[in-house]
């Protein structure tokens, strides 16, 4: 016997909506969780990189002693939560003798596990460590400029699929208009060898040049570390075509109505509909919108003001 | 640095992304300072680039600063969900297409024949109300004893269940297709055997006999004086089934509480008495009760008593 469940409030209504497979996605967000056991590395780099994606993120604090994302069936609890917090990038760090500082950085597809990647976290350092001028301090929610420096990123296959992740993670929503007074904060990513990338992040200072496009200075803020590569996992090539596949682009709205004179400048013409009668609202006839009312009401507000006033004055 | 060996950059404005992928450190950096350093030098001219693309951008001002339009980014990035479905067309739309019947939109108000007033469709004082009408006029098709008003009401409710079971089968459909409008949900009010449809239980006889009764009895009376039923059967006696014997014995006839605890005895005293007795059990039942007993006295887990202090009757010997 199956029912029909529909939500009985409007917000309900919106949340599922904006949950629901769209053409044009949402900015991803991000679950933050932690294993087992974790190091003092390794929790504040989970609750730095909590708050450098303040507005798209969750943080979960429990530790989960059942997730396990490279094992076949440790990935359940995983997908639970990112159905329930509708997160689509999880970071998961967890402390162990084998691998100790460890982070795992892994992508979700229709809430089920797209492809992993396991990092060691060497020579952390905390934003509480930097000491800088705090009016440069990146304000939160900012979209970040994303650098990428070294061949590692092009020819190592575990480095490509790290840039990637860390584009998804760090990119936010997807804009169409910038601001560009908003600007300011930037991840450096550099390949120091096939294995290892130093990450951080810098703070932008705008300085005056000659042109509109200003000087840039970089200042380090924000937390920076040694990314070890460890395991990863890819996607499998037909999630993979299905993930990547997008639909035509939409094309451009042609605006319509709309003419260039050159005497008379830009022209806009004007369509009055044909007036059904069928289809008028009806008047709104509601107690306290009757002309009647409202009139009556201000002509008795008039009288008592008056009677008040003579009221004074008799007195 | 020369600006014919400028690097290439790939350089992705959407996404406000660059990478250089033709940096090779020169040598292992001495110390941990200089590789920062260097990095964030790199890092600056990616930005640089990116930069100098963005603000040669047309911008609008507005209140907050100069706007600029971003173009659509260029990296491409796995999707988070997949993509909508196209909806199956539902049975009507189906029909509507074979028989090139088009929509047509309805007008909010009607015009009222019986009122000669413009109506609303539906709501308050609406056209052809159900309840209105006054008098249904007698077909040659209407049987005698029959309500033709509750006959309306009847057919109203089956064309709306009819209605609900048809949303019901489309919205299956869809929900096959992958399809399902995202604020309407399936649920499964009750879990068949997979494979198998959920037949309803049948309950049994004796069931039913034993609920009738439990029924007839919940009465101030315990059930005593109710009418019963055509074809009920008396209810079948509750509580604790005791037989007494008569004290005294039937005129001649046998002393039957006398012959009960002769053959008990007979039994004790016989030759073959230890074979009734079932001594593997009664050992075990023996054994059992010791043992609780024992393990009643736990020391460990009852408080322990303050010798110290005295109690009235204390030489009193314990059970």
């Amino acid at each position: 016997m199956m029912e029909i469940r529909t939500p009985k409030t409007h917000k309900a209504k919106r949340v599922l909506e904006k949950r629901a497979p769209k053409l044009v996605e949402n900015g991803k967000k991000t679950l933050i969780l932690h294993g087992t056991k974790t190091s003092a590395t390794v929790s504040s780099v989970l609750m730095e990189l909590y708050r450098l994606k303040k507005g798209g993120a969750i943080k979960y604090s429990r530790r989960n002693e059942n997730i396990r994302p490279f094992e076949s069936g440790g990935e359940t609890s995983l997908e639970f939560f990112s159905l329930k917090t509708d997160c689509s990038i999880f970071v998961y760090g967890s402390h162990t003798k084998k691998r100790p500082d460890n982070l795992v950085l892994g992508r979700m597809y229709d809430h089920h596990v797209y492809d992993l990647i396991e990092v060691g976290i060497e020579n952390f350092k905390s934003l509480l460590s930097f000491s800088y001028d705090k009016k440069i301090a990146p304000h939160e929610g900012s979209k970040p400029f994303i650098c990428f420096t070294g061949e590692g990123f092009d020819n190592v296959p575990e480095l490509k699929q790290l840039k990637e992740v860390l584009t998804d993670l760090f990119r936010g929503e997807v804009v169409e208009n910038l601001n560009l007074t908003g600007l300011d904060r930037a991840y450096i990513c550099t390949a120091i060898s096939p294995t290892k990338v130093f990450l951080t992040h810098c703070a932008i200072k705008l300085k005056k040049s000659g042109t509109i496009v200003p000087r840039i200075e970089l200042v380090e803020v924000g937390p920076s570390m040694d990314l070890v590569i460890r395991r990863n996992r890819l996607p499998n090539e037909g999630l993979r075509k299905e993930a990547m596949r997008s639909s035509k682009d939409k094309p451009k709205k042609k605006v319509k109505n709309v003419d260039q004179n050159d005497v008379l400048g830009k022209l806009g013409r004007v369509y009055i509909p044909e007036q059904e009668v069928g289809k008028i609202p009806l008047a709104d006839k509601s107690k306290g919108v009757k002309r009647e009312r409202r009139e009556g009401k201000l002509k008795k507000n008039k009288e008592e003001g008056s009677a008040s006033k003579k009221l004074k004055e008799s007195e | 640095m020369d600006m014919e060996t400028d690097q290439i950059y790939q350089v992705d404005v959407g996404n406000l992304l660059a990478f250089n992928s033709n940096h090779r450190f020169p040598a292992a950096p001495s110390s941990r300072e200089e590789l920062v350093k260097e990095c964030v030098t790199e890092g600056t001219k990616l930005v640089q680039a990116i930069a100098d693309t963005l603000f040669n951008f047309p911008s609008t001002e507005t209140s907050d600063g100069p706007l600029v339009q971003l173009p659509p980014p260029t990296t491409k990035l796995p999707r988070e969900k997949h993509l909508p479905r196209p909806k199956p067309p539902t049975k009507w739309e189906e029909f509507a297409l074979k028989k090139g019947i088009q929509k047509r939109k309805k007008d909010k108000i009607v015009y009222d024949e019986t009122t000669d007033k413009f109506k609303r469709r539906h709501g308050y004082d609406r056209v052809n109300d159900d309840n209105d009408i006054p008098i249904i006029e007698a077909k040659a098709s209407d049987e005698p004893g029959e309500d033709p008003f509750a006959k309306r009401l009847d057919d109203k409710k089956k064309r709306v269940g009819k209605q609900e079971k048809n949303r019901l089968q489309n919205l299956k459909t869809a929900a096959k297709a992958g399809a399902l409008p995202s604020h309407v949900q399936l649920a499964a009010t009750a879990l068949p055997i997979s494979g198998t449809k959920a037949q309803p239980q049948k309950i049994g006889k004796e069931a039913l006999g034993d609920v009738a009764g439990l029924a007839a009895t919940s009465t101030a009376s315990g059930g005593k004086f109710d009418k019963k039923l055509p074809g009920e059967k008396p209810p079948k006696k509750q509580g604790k089934h005791h037989k007494y014997l008569p004290v005294v014995p039937r005129h001649g006839g046998v002393d039957e509480e006398k012959e009960q605890t002769n053959k008990v005895l007979g039994k004790l005293l016989s030759k073959h008495s230890h074979e009734i007795l079932n001594v593997g059990k009664a050992i075990n039942m023996y054994n059992d009760k010791k043992e609780k007993k024992k393990s009643g006295r736990s020391d460990k887990l009852k408080a322990k008593k303050d010798i110290t202090k005295k109690k009235p009757y204390a030489n009193k010997a314990d059970k």
